[in-house]
């Protein structure tokens, strides 16, 4: 494909989608773990990084590989519900905006502004508290995405605003289409590339979301996910026992994985402007 | 004969671009001649990408990526009384240019430094662009406006000093008083036009040059602005470079007319001659295609489409299109031949060749 | 008054309303959840072992529907919800039982309020200076160079980035203290010894919110700058010869300016909730701090308080910024 090799050459794709593969093999590898996560105890306390522990264990006597393993599996599991759920209302919520306008579009954009203003990591903090017999991985990410179509919603609504005086459309419309399938067939297109950029953001404010909620003891602290990782490796003062491949794990990882989530979604967002495409060229 | 004030020799300017390892060359501006004089207005016409507006960056010393000079030069005859000379920073160039200088008054523009362009811009060269309805700072009053232009080319002037120079110089123009007062926004697109174009003339330059002024705007405003260059000229006894494709406007205001068609210089007349006898089948379609009073007849168009600079045709690249095209025309460029004192055309009907 | 009209009243307008709906919200979700909190502070004082004598227990019940303002139906709870706001009453706490909840918040808000404030403000103003110019040279070296800086920094959540400066700057090497906002037994006063404490406390924190604040505003700006650039009025300014200097801050700053202030006014909300992550990792005394200590013993009045609060506070500086913006762009002062 012409276009991935383009995106190649930018070096932060490269970086970031080199990364990301990685992080998603390791994923795989879940499957074949030789315990079950959630067991204490499995294997010797405390160890260092060794041939046999590739990262040394816990103080709860578990595999820090396989733990960062399971952990980065579960984040991307709720980061992916969470985007593509808030993707769909976010669309959605966007599109009927910007085509209907009037009063539709100020009712749903009031609603938005609503999310957008309100300190939604209060809220959030609030539901979690109150569900949180029921929080499990889905749960997590559907809660997530409840909250993080706001600020994408008026990105494609800004969208389509334009799109809608476009030609195309006066001559979609005066050949009688109806409305749905005109905005999902002519204007898909031009908001996928969007979409799939404010997927990206979102999957990373989901992930740091986890790790807030899982540090303020929020979530079900036995399913490993990088927040959960973390927050034991603290209430057992990993730092001050001096058993940093515990604690460093799971904020190396979150690191680079914020990191390859950003830069991937800024390369491709730049390859779509048409403006910064011609800032590159000449000179 | 007046003296010239500013020409081309063989001038050619490009666009470079770099897509993702494969180089596109886009010749704009492919070898031009130019001669313009003091105290003329000269037009120059032409469907829209021919290059006209390369040629008018390239005159006003306003190259920049991804545009290059790739050849030619462009020559100002820049006059002792009127430019401070050590602005010129003659140090910097070679010695056969400031013997010229000295001699002539001529200079090479590609010999400027950076801060010598932009000294000679306002006083010696100003410019109005095209789509003037939106070059002015959104955020500031435009007495503002014309304050940073004074204050960046003339010194020792207070603020007041500024405002006042600004404002005698709009009412002079005949233009209402308070209109300095404003925000771009509050005025209609003609009025922001006239005040773009008295900007101009602010300081009194030798060449303005305007780049489809009266295009986007409707008959009366147009006729406003017509007006207003032509005022101007008179006042400044200067020259005004016109780019426009509307041939009413040049008829209208032009002493010379040059005609433009991808990225060559095909004819240039007096404005009568051009009218009335023009010689380039191209001139003659642009001419005959214009609407007259009492002529009911069908107005014929040029066929074909203009030609992609990327891709040009060989030869004479007018020849795909031209209803008198030879074999000669599809080998080989024709050069300037010299019909009158005052006119040229770039053409084998010529009979040269 | 047309500015009046179509400005300042939607926008007053729409300020009550956001704050409305956000308090019924409020109000609407510890009471949608499957157990309420009655049954969920007894079960948790069960699980911590506390003894509940099973004779008094209705009583008990009772004083904490109570407490909770649970009692009677939905529409009476709405209405004394409301009354009690009006007097600023959140209710009783119950992690510093018996200290009125909003006692709680007016100890803590200073402290968040002072962080927020100084590291918005230098935040905003040095991260928009140093992204226009980044933005204006964006050729030069040192402007690529900064642009990969904040490209690692600028996707790091508040927590991350506030834990590892914790890491490496009282762990490690151990310049700034741990935690709190002042060191144990140091007295209010307006004396240099408090001040400089309480600064040193607030270093870290405030450099966590600078540096993850001054990324997002170095960056967009840059963008912003960037296309300022290539507008039609810059271009003509420089075809113009005007100077540079006046061109970057008066044509190009200047205008790029604008939308930031709207972006300022859109991103307070996760400003402030990144604040109080922050005061979290840092134990640093402001409402984060409250937050966690409500959540962990399970105080919801003092939460609901602290989101009301908040909701106010935001909603209202939003509105502030919103009436200022038409003193920056005069489009929009002489529509």
């Amino acid at each position: 494909m012409k276009v991935f090799r383009d995106l190649l050459r930018d070096y932060r794709f490269m970086w970031s989608f080199g990364v990301l593969c990685a992080l998603l093999f390791v994923s795989f590898l879940t499957i074949f773990a030789p315990d079950d996560p959630t067991l204490w105890g499995v294997v010797p306390r405390d160890m260092k990084p060794s041939w046999s522990y590739l990262l040394g264990t816990s103080s709860k006597g578990q595999d820090v590989f396989w733990q960062a393993a399971f952990a980065v599996r579960n984040s991307l599991i709720i980061a992916l519900i969470a985007g593509v759920v808030s993707r769909v209302i976010a669309v959605l919520v966007g599109m009927v905006a910007g085509y209907k306008r009037g009063r539709t579009d100020t009712v749903l954009m009031f609603i938005a502004d609503c999310f957008l203003v309100i300190p939604l990591f209060l809220i959030i903090v609030m539901l979690a508290m109150l569900v949180r017999e029921q929080m499990n991985l889905v749960t997590m990410g559907l809660l997530l995405a409840f909250f993080g179509w706001a600020w994408d919603a008026r990105v494609i609504r800004s969208q389509i605003l334009s799109l809608r005086e476009r030609e195309f459309t006066q001559t979609a419309v005066l050949s009688g289409t109806r409305t749905l399938p005109l905005v999902l067939k002519e204007y898909m297109p031009f908001s996928t590339p969007l979409v799939f950029s404010t997927l990206i953001n979102n999957m990373s404010w989901a992930i740091g979301m986890e790790i807030t909620l899982a540090i303020l003891g929020l979530v079900d602290m036995d399913v490993p996910t990088l927040g959960t990782m973390l927050q034991w490796a603290i209430s057992y003062q990993a730092m001050l026992l001096g058993y940093w491949w515990w604690i460093l794990t799971p904020i190396a990882l979150s690191v680079l994985l914020f990191v390859a989530l950003y830069w991937l979604s800024v390369s491709i967002s730049e390859y779509l402007d048409p403006r910064t495409r011609i800032q590159r060229v000449g000179a | 004969m007046s003296q010239t004030i500013l020409r081309t020799e063989q001038l050619k300017a490009f666009y470079v671009l770099d897509v993702y390892g494969t180089q596109k060359v886009v010749k704009a501006v492919d070898g031009v001649d130019l001669d313009i004089r003091e105290n003329e207005v000269y037009g120059i016409a032409g469907e829209s990408g021919c290059g006209k507006t390369t040629l008018l960056k390239a005159l006003a010393a306003a190259i920049e990526p991804p545009l290059r000079l790739i050849g030619g030069k462009v020559i100002y005859r820049v006059t002792g009384e009127r430019i401070d000379t050590d602005a010129l920073s003659l140090e910097a160039m070679p010695e056969a240019e400031v013997a010229r200088y000295m001699d002539s008054g001529e200079i090479d523009v590609a010999y400027l430094s950076a801060e010598a362009k932009r000294r000679l811009r306002w006083r010696y060269v100003s410019y109005v662009p095209q789509g003037s309805m939106s070059v002015l700072n959104p955020v500031a009053r435009l007495r503002d406006t014309y304050r940073d232009f004074i204050e960046s080319h003339v010194s020792g002037k207070t603020r007041r000093d500024a405002f006042g120079i600004a404002k005698e110089h709009i009412a002079e123009l005949g233009l209402p008083p308070g209109i300095l007062d404003a925000y771009p926004h509050q005025l209609s697109g003609g009025m922001r036009q006239r005040v773009t174009i008295a900007l101009a003339a602010l300081l009194k330059p030798r060449i303005i040059i305007g780049d489809e002024p009266t295009t986007a705007l409707d008959v009366v405003v147009q006729r406003g602005v017509v007006q207003l260059l032509k005022e101007i000229q008179r006042k400044l006894e200067n020259t005004i470079v016109l780019v426009t494709h509307d041939m009413g406007v040049q008829a209208n205001v032009a002493d010379r007319v040059a005609i433009m068609y991808a990225g060559k210089i095909v004819e240039e007349a007096t404005t009568k001659t051009i009218f009335e006898e023009p010689f380039h089948p191209y001139t003659q379609y642009l001419i005959s295609s214009l609407p007259r009073f009492g002529d009911k007849s069908t107005r014929e168009s040029v066929p074909g489409s203009p030609p992609s600079l990327l891709n040009p045709p060989s030869g004479c690249l007018f020849h795909p299109r031209c209803p008198h095209a030879m074999d000669l025309c599809a080998e080989q460029m024709p050069d300037h031949v010299r019909l009158d004192a005052n006119h040229r055309v770039a053409c084998w009907l010529t009979g040269a060749g | 008054m047309e500015f009046v009209k179509q400005y300042l009243i939607p926008r007053l307008v729409q300020y009550f309303l956001v704050m409305f709906v956000g308090i019924t919200a409020v109000f609407i979700l510890p009471r949608l959840a499957p157990s309420d909190p009655v049954e969920r502070t007894i079960t948790q004082l069960r699980s911590q072992g506390s003894y509940l004598d099973p004779g008094t227990m209705d009583e008990f019940i009772e004083d904490l529907t109570e407490m909770y303002g649970l009692g009677g139906s939905w529409l009476e709870q709405y209405g004394a919800f409301w009354q009690r706001l009006f007097h600023a009453d959140f209710g009783v706490s119950f992690f510093q039982f018996p200290t009125p909840v909003n006692e709680l918040i007016r100890t803590a808000l200073p402290w968040t309020a002072a962080l927020l404030l100084t590291t918005t403000v230098l935040s905003w103003v040095g991260g928009n200076l140093v992204g226009g110019l980044a933005g204006y040279f964006n050729r030069k070296r040192w402007s690529k160079f900064l642009d990969t800086v904040v490209m690692i920094i600028r996707p790091l959540p508040y927590y991350i980035m506030s834990f590892a400066l914790l890491l490496l700057f009282a762990y490690v090497v151990r310049w700034f203290p741990v935690s709190g906002g002042t060191d144990i037994g140091r007295r209010a006063a307006f004396n240099w010894p408090f001040i400089k404490d309480v600064l040193r406390h607030a270093f870290l924190p405030a450099l966590s919110l600078v540096i993850l604040g001054g990324a997002i505003w170095f960056q967009t700006m840059k963008l912003i700058v960037q296309n300022v650039n290539a507008e039609a009025f810059v271009q003509y300014a420089k075809l113009g010869g005007v100077k540079e200097g006046r061109i970057v801050s008066r044509y190009v700053i200047r205008n790029a300016m604008l939308p930031q202030i709207t972006g300022l006014a859109l991103a307070l909300g996760q400003i402030f909730s990144g604040a109080l992550i922050t005061e979290i990792v840092f134990s640093y005394p402001g409402l984060g701090t409250l937050l966690y200590n409500a959540i962990i013993t399970g105080d919801y009045n003092l939460i609901m308080g602290i989101t009301v609060i908040s909701i106010v506070a935001i909603t209202t500086a939003v509105l502030l910024i919103d009436l200022l913006y038409p003193l920056f762009d005069p489009r929009v002062r002489y529509a």
